[in-house]
């Protein structure tokens, strides 16, 4: 058995029997709990009075800037991974050592430049 | 067929021991322990009432007593609701923290963990993603405007934390040349100088810190917990949730726990290696080894907690001030000096 799928059956059988044991115990809860009583038992929570309006409007716009923030800085830290594996075997060619460090220099570099920019342009503050 | 049925039967086995047994095990004590050891804390008594007959255990009955009720309350759709998210949300929140487990080596080998897959900490990494899911969806599903500010908050903050996290670790790939989470710890089986461990945490300093302290905003547990601040969004994204609902958000943050406790063992405090002894193998060592590793959990959930009930919650602004001000360009700063540093020591 040296086939490639085989560390992922154990995966695989781990995400099957975490949901069927969350599953059973949500339908033996909904099995043996009290049923509900009214309509007015059933509305959201909203500080004791019936609800104004739909919860779901517009929010601010600074959540959509950290999601974008997000994407990019996370994408970047996943390009790092491949070249954090491999720096040492750059390192120990000497005719590549220093090329390596540059170039750590300049993809970090990148970074930052994008980090100071919205820093700069204020969308990290949130006042 | 005949080695399929030995997998899958390996696989059962130790699902069963460790997921089942220690990592449900522990989640469950946890319920108790956090209440006991914040009362300890806050010098007061503790849950203390839950009884068989005279039998009271110092309150270690609770454990068993809060499934039981929860499991007998009502199973509640808010009437505003998208029914099939608001079930979906608290298997998202539960079932992602429990299959990281899959990676994390008890033990030397390939005997003590769940999945030998060389992935590793980018499987973490994948599933701490998915975890945002749980809180945002179930916010979203209640349609009740705390929930959906603390699932606002929620989402901003888990997203921020994880990219501390993931700029974190890659000093610690760049030093131990893997990013299976076997290969790092066997890494750390090196002595420097004579005397000290090659450890994470003495090689990375500065990675652990921002490792544990983005790894508790992860969790959204004080003194980040501004996502469900009872005082202001009254428990924020799980709200409108009740009965086992309600127990899967809370089994999913211990597990959680427990999951962070591990992996900051594995990748910074040496996983099972047990300082300046060689691994040899042999049945007496290996056990000393498995005990030594839960052992470094236990330290690290006790940390968990002593922050949880040491520190007040921040304000929402200062969490976001924290992530992308100073621990962002902080753990960018770590990688830039690890590659210095290993630019300078290579001939050593």
């Amino acid at each position: 058995m040296g086939a490639h799928y085989v560390p992922y059956v154990p995966i695989a059988i781990l995400l099957l029997l975490a949901c069927g044991m969350m599953a059973a115990i949500l339908v033996i809860n909904s099995l043996i709990g009290p049923k509900p009583r009214s309509v007015l038992h059933n509305a959201p929570f909203e500080c004791g009075v019936e609800p104004i309006g739909s919860a779901r409007s517009r929010y601010s716009v600074n959540f959509y800037l950290v999601g974008i923030f997000f994407i990019v800085f996370d994408i970047e830290a996943v390009f790092l991974y491949p070249w954090a594996v491999l720096y040492r075997s750059f390192l120990a060619d000497p005719s590549f050592a220093f090329a390596a460090v540059a170039e750590m220099f300049v993809f970090v570099g990148i970074l930052v430049v994008g980090l100071v920019y919205v820093w700069k342009r204020g969308a990290l503050d949130w006042t | 067929m005949g080695s399929t049925l030995h997998l899958v039967g390996f696989a059962l086995l130790k699902i069963t021991l460790i997921l089942l047994v220690f990592v449900m095990g522990v989640a469950t004590v946890l319920t108790w322990l956090e209440r006991k050891y914040s009362a300890f804390m806050q010098d007061r008594i503790g849950p203390n009432r839950a009884n068989i007959g005279k039998l009271r255990l110092g309150g270690l009955l609770h454990m068993i007593a809060d499934p039981i009720k929860m499991i007998f309350k009502e199973d509640f759709t808010p009437s505003e609701a998208s029914p099939w998210l608001y079930r979906l949300a608290p298997f998202l929140a539960v079932v992602p923290p429990m299959v990281i487990f899959a990676v994390i080596p008890f033990g030397p080998g390939d005997a003590f963990v769940i999945s030998n897959a060389g992935i590793g900490m980018l499987f973490i990494l994948a599933l701490s993603s998915l975890g945002v899911y749980g809180a945002v969806i179930g916010a979203w599903a209640s349609n009740n405007k705390y929930s959906l500010l603390g699932g606002l908050r929620t989402s901003a903050q888990m997203i921020s934390y994880e990219v501390t996290i993931g700029l974190n670790l890659v000093g610690v790939f760049m030093i131990y040349e893997s990013i299976s989470l076997q290969g790092i710890i066997v890494e750390q089986g090196d002595v420097l100088f004579g005397f000290l461990p090659a450890w994470g945490i003495v090689l990375q300093p500065v990675a652990f810190i921002l490792f544990l302290f983005a790894s508790v905003a992860e969790s959204k547990r004080a003194p980040f917990d501004a996502p469900e601040g009872d005082s202001e969004i009254v428990a924020g994204y799980h709200l409108e949730y009740s009965s086992m609902k309600f127990a899967l958000f809370a089994l999913g943050e211990f597990i959680e726990v427990v999951g962070i406790a591990c992996i900051g063992a594995c990748v910074f405090l040496g996983g099972w290696q047990i300082p300046w002894v060689q691994h040899t193998g042999g049945i007496l060592l290996t056990a000393a080894e498995v005990g030594i590793f839960i052992a470094k959990v236990f330290f690290l959930i006790w940390l968990q907690m002593a922050i949880r009930w040491t520190a007040p919650r921040f304000r929402y602004d200062q969490v976001m001030r924290l992530g992308w001000k100073y621990m962002l360009p902080i753990s960018l700063a770590n990688i830039l000096l690890t590659g210095v540093v290993l630019y300078l020591v290579k001939g050593a």
